[in-house]
């Protein structure tokens, strides 16, 4: 270290500042210089408690790690903390050797290297994901007990890349088309199938988040956006799309992201994420201190489209009031929703639902469990409870 | 016959896209050969479509199921710990505490094929041929039932082979839960 250090008085008379420029007051502040710029900054180191949870696994290939919800601002995940599930390890790839297979049902097949989709027209838009078996635990009555372990599987990016439609253009199409299957290039080479229909609307091919290239665990440097939709269809580490005339039944919907009802049957191409929200603060987890006012925070999304209401309820369900929603409200995207709250130090608990553009309202657990069983843990949308104890412990049960 | 079957259950499906109209052509990408897309193409329809030739006989499979499988899975598919069972479970789907494996749950033989294929073994994916995942499919098939000591699959036969809960799966009904807010 060859820095020069200066004391605040040499700081002072080199300046020649007064006094009176300087902030005044009992806090501590640096007397000393401290560091310069840095290649690519982080977060404080007070903020060393904001990370994602990563559950115990049996194998790291084969795992998950869950969004801090609770210490979130806003509608935008940080890309760092944007959840994760793998399936076969998140593959190291170089974008120069990266290429994407456009073929079956067309009339031109091509590949496409990452330069190509950089020099193609882009778009940029804000959408959630969301794992399918997010807050599946609620549902079988094991709640979790804070936001990031019961909805973490759960983050919003600006993702920014080409439409999928703009790319089928080039391909051009050949009657009989329906359905593609989108292929990725990690280890296990996961693929899903996908209805044309949604491919022409809304899917990006996208190598931006949050304003740089996507990070490895999120695709790097390639990934499919299929906004609305559970997580697994917006297929990571893109190399194939291949366009066909019907779904070609992948493990990953048949065997799994499959519900199984009482009935024994089970539900099919359950794609939608339907309208769900969830208070962020105060929650489970957290601790309040003593009577007064307090904002109450959380997110809601819908999978088909705008959140037009959120309300909360402060008295265990008996009154329900409408809560503020944050601008930007964005279709497909998560939406932050607030309530000024005083309380008064009494036990309660506190609950969300939100209404999207559809007119859907967000069901009890109750609700959803006397149609669906038990059994049929992916797709849980379910209304959230935290119980807030008259030591001011939010608690999830 | 599959394909029928299907749009029948789901509107989705049926749902064929009319030729795009008058699009930008950027003229970026280049023509994938014939060859890049053989080696790359690796996807398996139920109807048996992608399937490469191939044959392979349960004896084989158990060969290969005992050196690269059993060891997760356990010696008749009744899974190990955190791996899953590959058998049993048929008739409990209805029941408190379903099981899902290929025999109870999986509705086409071509989805075990395709998934023993991309995935499988789990330290080493991708690295069967394509003879010893039809013998590695048989295998499996055979411990749970569905075909016989001396069956081999290939790829005319294993679309043909009848899982028994073909018929088990129902396109998605939602929006389905309908709540009715006692205080709205």
């Amino acid at each position: 270290m060859t820095q020069t250090r200066l004391t605040r008085r040499k700081f002072l008379a080199a300046t020649g500042a007064t006094i009176g420029a300087l902030p005044i007051s009992g806090m501590n502040f640096p007397k000393d210089m401290g560091p310069g710029p840095r290649p690519y900054g982080e977060p404080s180191p007070f903020e060393q408690s904001v990370v994602r949870f990563l559950p115990k696994t049996s194998t790291p290939a084969s795992s998950y790690s869950r969004t801090p919800l609770q210490d979130m601002f806003g509608i935008i995940t940080p890309s760092g903390l944007h959840y994760e599930v793998h399936h076969s390890g998140v593959p190291e790839i170089d974008p120069q050797n990266h290429e994407v297979m456009i073929h079956g049902l067309v009339e031109r097949p091509l590949i496409f290297t990452m330069e190509d989709f950089h020099r193609l027209p882009s778009v940029s838009r804000i959408h959630f994901l969301e794992c399918a078996g997010n807050s599946g635990g609620e549902q079988i009555a094991r709640p979790a007990r804070d936001p990031q372990r019961s909805h973490g599987l759960l983050s919003c990016s600006e993702w920014t890349g080409v439409p999928l439609r703009t790319l089928l253009d080039q391909v051009g199409l050949k009657p009989g088309a329906s359905w593609m299957v989108a292929e990725g290039a990690d280890a296990g080479r996961m693929a899903r199938s996908i209805p044309l229909e949604k491919a022409l609307d809304d899917v990006l091919v996208a190598y931006g988040q949050n304003g740089e290239a996507l990070r490895p665990e999120q695709g790097y440097p390639v990934r499919l956006i299929v906004p609305g939709w559970e997580g697994n269809v917006s297929i990571k580490w893109l190399r194939r799309v291949q366009v066909v005339d019907q779904p070609y039944m992948s493990a990953y919907e048949t065997a799994h992201y499959t519900d199984l009802m009482p009935d024994g049957t089970a539900r099919q191409f359950t794609f939608v994420m339907e309208a769900k929200s969830v208070i962020t603060r105060p929650a489970g987890g957290q601790h309040l201190l003593g009577a007064g006012f307090y904002k109450i925070t959380g997110l809601a999304w819908s999978g088909r489209g705008r959140i037009t209401k959120t309300e909360v309820s402060v008295d265990s369900g008996k009154t329900w009031q409408v809560a503020q929603l944050n601008e930007p409200i964005l279709p497909k995207a998560l939406t932050r929703f607030r309530l000024p709250w005083w309380w008064d130090g009494k036990e309660t608990s506190l609950q969300s639902r939100c209404t999207d553009e559809t007119g859907y309202l967000q069901p009890t657990r109750e609700e959803l469990v006397a149609v669906r069983g038990l059994h049929a843990t992916d797709h849980y949308n379910g209304i959230k409870v935290w119980y807030v104890r008259a030591n001011g412990e939010v608690n999830h049960e | 016959m599959n394909k029928i079957a299907l749009y029948i259950t789901c509107a989705l499906t049926a749902v064929a896209i009319a030729a795009l109209g008058q699009s930008q052509q950027y003229k970026l990408g280049r023509p994938a050969t014939p060859e890049e897309i053989r080696e790359l193409d690796i996807s398996v329809a139920p109807d048996g479509s992608g399937l490469p030739k191939g044959r392979g006989t349960v004896v084989q499979g158990q060969g290969i199921y005992e050196t690269l499988c059993a060891n997760c899975h356990g010696d008749r598919g009744q899974g190990m710990l955190q791996y899953p069972a590959l058998t049993g479970g048929q008739a409990t789907l209805k029941s408190s505490d379903p099981l899902r494996t290929v025999g109870s749950y999986w509705p086409y033989a071509t989805t075990v094929w395709d998934y023993i294929h991309r995935k499988m073994p789990y330290a080493r994916p991708g690295t069967l041929t394509p003879d010893q995942t039809y013998a590695v499919t048989a295998f499996v098939l055979y411990l749970n039932g569905i075909l016989n000591k001396e069956a081999e699959l290939n790829e005319t036969t294993l679309p043909h082979v009848k899982m028994p809960n073909r018929n088990g799966f129902v396109c998605d009904p939602r929006p389905d839960v309908r709540s009715k807010p006692k205080n709205p």
